[in-house]
Formats: C-alpha cells, structure tokens, sequence
C-alpha cells in the first residue's frame, strides 16, 4: 500500500512539473521580480524535497540496513 | 592579478587537500581504501560531494548561458526535473547499489552486472561504452581549465600552459588521495558554488539598481519579453527533457559513489537536500542568465546582445560560416563572468574565478571512475589482481590516473572543441538509455545478460547516430528545419537549431524508450536458457 502511495506521489509530481497552465504567462512578477513560470518551479523543487522526507519515512529500505 | 593569485591559491589548496587524503589513507591503502575512500564518507560529506559529482561546468556556466538565449525555461527544462527524477534514483537504485556493493565487494556497477547476470565478456562491452561515454568530458574540461586560466590572467598564462596546470592538479589530488582526496574537493567545490550563486545575485541586483525594473523593461520589449515564458518551445520538447535526469545514476561515477557512504542511513540526508541543493545552485544561476539580457551597460554582453539581433534579422546573403560566428559571439556561456566584470568589486571576482575554475575541474570524479572500471573491471577481471596482488592493482589505479590526464591533454591540445561539444552533449542521452540496466538487474528477476547486451548496443549506435547527424548537417537558421529521415510526408528524424530531433521529441525520449525495449524483449526470447540460476537470483531478490 505503502509503495503504491509513494508511486502516486512520485507520479503526480510528475504531471505537476509539466505546467502548461502558466506556459504563457510571466505575469504576475513574484515579488516584484520573479516571473511566475520561475517561481512556480522554483516552488516545485521544494515541493520535491518536503516529497522526498516523506518517501524516506514511508518507503525506507530498512531491510537493506542489516 | 588578484583574481589569478585567489585561482592559484585555490589550486594549491585542492592540491593540498590530495596529500592530506594521501597520508591519512597511509602507503598500504587497499583498493577498496583508494577508489571508495574504505566506503567510510560521512553525511555531510557524501551529500556535498555526491552533488558535486553530479555538477559540472554546465551546472554554473552553461545553465546561466543558456537562459540567457532561452530564458527561464531553462530551470524547468534542466533543475526542477532534476530535482524530482535524481533523489527518486538516488532512493530507489542508489541505497540497493550502496547494499549490494557493501553485501559482495561490488566496486563499479560492471562487477555488478556480472554477477547478477553471470556474464563476463558482455560486462567488458558494458565497460567500453561506459568509458567511451566518459572520456570526452575529461578532454572538455582539459580545454575550460586552459581557457580560463589564460582569462584570468589576461593571456598571460597560454592556453597550452593552462590545460597543463589544471590538468597536473586534478591528476595530483586524484593520484594522491584517490575517493578520499576527491570526495573533499567535491564538497568544497559544492561550498563555494552554494556560496557565489547567493553573493552574486545581490552584488549583480544592487549593481543594477534592483531586479524589479529590469523585470519590466524585459516585459515591455517584444525582444526580450518571451524569455519570461515558455511560449518559444513545445510542451513535447520540455517533457522531452525529463528524461535527460535517468543519466545521472547511470554515470559510472555516480553509481559508483553511491558506494562510498558509511551507512545507507546517509542518502536520508542527501536525498531530503538534493531538490534544494539544485535550487541555492541553479536559481541565481539561470536569474542571472535572464537579467543579463538587460545588462546592455557591459560591453562584452551588449555585442552578445547585437549578433543575436543579426541573427534574428531576416538576411539572405547571410553565409553558415557567418551564421556560425555570430552564433559563437551570442553564445552566453561566460555571461555571468561579464555580469560580475561589470557589477561586481574585485573580491567577488576574485571568489568566482576560484568558482569557475572549481567548475572546469569537476573532472576529477571522471577521472577517478575509469580508474576504478579500468583496475577492477578489466585488469582485475582478467586476473591481474590474482598475479600481481593488490598492492599493484592499486598502483595501476595510479598509473592509469596519469596516462588518462596525459592523453586527455594531448588530444585537447590537437582536436577541435566542437567534435566533444557534441559528444558531451549526447553522452547524457547515451547514460540515460544505459539505465534500464540498473532498473532491470536490481528489479526483474527475468532479465538477461543478452537483454542487458541489445540495450548497451543499442545505446552506442543510437548515441553514433545522433553524433554523426549533428556533426555533418549544419545547424539550419532559426525557426525552419532540415528533414533527415521521413516516411512518407511525416518527418521522423529532423535537425533544428536546437538539434536534432525525433518525432519532435529529443533523441534521448526514443532512446531509452527502445533500450527498455530491447532489455525487455531480449531478455524474454533468451531467458529459457540464459535466466541466471536460483543461488544468484536469491541474492539479488531475497526480499
């Protein structure tokens, strides 16, 4: 169960990162300087660390420790 | 001058970090000691050195360069799909190669396929390609090493001379202190990266008179505007590049990396830090990149800025030899070296020469892979090992450090940049499709060594293919593109500027795609009478 939820999550970020909903846009400017495309996936990638604390403590290969 | 002396410090510091690793490891090293450091690296260590490993020259001035012609896609395109695929990897197939390496001796992925798949001349030709794939981004950076050294110092240093010093102290450190020297120097190159992206992104802001406003002077310029979105490139060519991130655990010298930790508990850390690791090095990096397009008050950048414009301009006598110059003057690989010329005082130079430099010199994790692959893969292999002992296993380690750097120097000084521009460029697709490998050894317990044989063949031809379309039909001129291969009225293989491509995709979505493929069908037609037997397949899948 546990891998299936990490696969769907690893999946979704996936799809997450293909933002065709902002391809077009730069506006609004993030504070007041960063283009909403770069802060989006600026966002993503810790979107992509906060994930990947949660696969550690759902999926951790713990058998491989012995 | 300051900005040399900071270099040469740098370089006698890196040097310094060799000999200290030397004498801790002491003169009666075992190999394991040498090529993985006794697979005793701390957290801390192995999370800033596993990045740094992963981080070459591209990382700092290639990325900025290249948001400086495509804008800020180029994070999307290259960090933030990083920053998902690489930990997954690092997760998924690092911590079972950390595992299986600890559990059996393993060295270097090829003794893995081996034993998993009870093969031995088919893990030589594993080996070859690997290497092949390897060896023309130690020569790269032979020639960035030459480059800026002869830069930094005004020409006052040749470039024959610059390759030779950068060359002398990466083969030192390498030499000396085998993984120990390099996994220290990897993280201090990490450091001062994680470092120089924050200074100069407020040094260059302040020069500036603030981002703000050079955010909506782009935005008011129909030159400059779409560099702040993706209207330019296909949705098709961005998820494309997704694929580009699989290479990174199939590089030797990563996958042999994820061997060198103490405890599988480090990749925790690393695997938590990597996605912001990748954003403190690639935001400023690629801001800088796109702000740069509104530095017009720095010479060097303001002829940049005008051969684009020719290029864009419609012009019909325009010949490729002058298209290909003009596309050399707007190539933006040294805009932040400009940025901070322009806006920086000399003490941030002076730190980003020692930056840059440390960039040029990421070779070194390369260097010290087709050491390990050659000792354990080949001269062990074949019983070197058993006649001679370890003691001269490791001085052949040694040996084969120089004569690489030696050879690598010779043919950098002789050959065209170009010629490994391209090979560089394709070998990440090659490492990309080379990673069902790991996928099917670790996780299909029906695949085979001749599955694993179509795949890497595969690769190699498919890489040979892409590299030869590229180096024999010249770059066609923005927005059109040549036909390569069609059937019928649909075009399947085209060259653009950008490259070359298939069905609209890059090379690397078919490539790995087919090796899957091949590993996947092959290994089916053959496992009746090349399935390993029962004792290997336990070892491999107990759980």
């Amino acid at each position: 169960m546990r891998t299936w939820l990490a696969v769907t999550a690893v999946a979704l970020l996936y799809v997450l990162h293909q933002d065709f909903w902002f391809w077009r846009e730069a506006r609004p400017l993030v504070f007041g300087f960063l283009p909403v495309g770069l802060f989006y996936h600026a966002a993503f990638t810790v979107a992509c660390s906060g994930a990947m604390w949660l696969l550690v403590q759902a999926v951790w290969p713990s058998h491989l420790e012995r | 001058m300051i900005p040399a002396l900071v270099v040469f410090a740098y370089l006698a510091l890196v040097l310094y970090i060799g000999i200290f690793a030397f004498r801790r490891a002491g003169s009666n090293g075992t190999a394991e000691d040498y090529f993985l450091a006794g697979r005793s690296l701390g957290p801390t260590v192995f999370l800033l050195s596993l990045f740094g490993t992963n981080m070459t020259a591209f990382s700092i001035l290639g990325a900025s360069g290249h948001a400086f012609s495509n804008g800020i896609v180029t994070f999307g395109l290259m960090a933030s799909s990083s920053a998902l695929v690489i930990p997954v990897c690092l997760l998924v197939i690092g911590t079972r190669l950390w595992a299986l390496g600890k559990r059996h001796g393993f060295m270097t992925p090829v003794q893995m396929f081996r034993d998993r798949w009870e093969c031995g001349h088919i893990g030589t030709v594993i080996f070859v390609v690997q290497a092949a794939l390897l060896v023309p981004y130690i020569i790269i950076a032979v020639m960035g090493g030459g480059t800026v050294l002869a830069a930094i110092t005004n020409g006052y240093i040749p470039y024959w001379l610059g390759g030779a010093i950068v060359s002398t102290v990466v083969m030192s450190y390498v030499f000396l202190g085998g993984m120990r020297g390099t996994a220290l120097v990897n993280a201090l190159q990490t450091t001062l990266f994680l470092l120089f992206g924050t200074i100069a992104l407020f040094v260059v802001g302040s020069g500036m008179g603030g981002f703000r406003s050079a955010m909506e002077a782009m935005l008011a310029s129909p030159a400059t505007a779409p560099l702040l979105t993706r209207e330019r490139i296909s949705p098709w060519y961005f998820f494309s590049y997704t694929f580009i991130p699989l290479s990174s655990i199939a590089f030797p010298h990563v996958s042999i990396f994820c061997m060198t930790a103490r405890s599988v508990t480090h990749f925790k850390k690393t695997v938590v830090l990597y996605p912001i690791c990748m954003l403190l090095i690639w935001l400023p990096s690629v801001f800088l990149g796109v702000v740069a397009n509104q530095a017009s008050a720095v010479p060097a950048i303001e002829s940049k800025l005008d051969a684009r414009a020719q290029l864009a301009a419609p012009n019909a006598t325009m010949t490729t030899d002058d298209r290909a110059r003009l596309r050399t003057q707007a190539a933006g690989d040294d805009v932040i070296l400009r940025l901070v010329d322009g806006y920086a005082p000399l003490w941030l130079a002076a730190l980003l020469g020692a930056a840059v430099m440390a960039a040029v010199m990421a070779s070194d994790s390369q260097i010290l892979a087709l050491s390990t692959m050659f000792t354990e893969d080949i001269f062990a292999f074949y019983q070197g090992t058993a006649r001679f002992g370890h003691a001269m296993q490791v001085l052949t380690g040694r040996i084969f450090v120089f004569v690489v750097s030696l050879v690598a120097y010779v043919i950098a000084m002789r050959i065209p940049q170009s010629i490994f521009d391209v090979a560089t460029q394709y070998a990440f697709a090659g490492y990309a499709a080379l990673a069902p490998l790991l996928i099917a050894a670790l996780f299909w317990k029906d695949s085979t060594r001749w599955g694993a044989l179509a795949s890497t063949l595969w690769t190699a031809a498919a890489v040979a293919m892409v590299a030869t379309i590229q180096t024999t039909i010249p770059a066609p001129p923005p927005g059109t593109s040549i036909v390569v291969w069609a059937i019928g009225d649909w075009a399947i293989v085209t060259r653009a500027t950008a490259g070359t491509f298939v069905l609209g995709l890059l090379p690397v979505v078919p490539m790995t795609l087919i090796s899957a493929l091949m590993m996947i069908l092959v290994s089916l037609a053959t496992k009746r009478f090349a399935k390993p037997g029962a004792p290997t397949l336990r070892r491999y899948f107990a759980h």
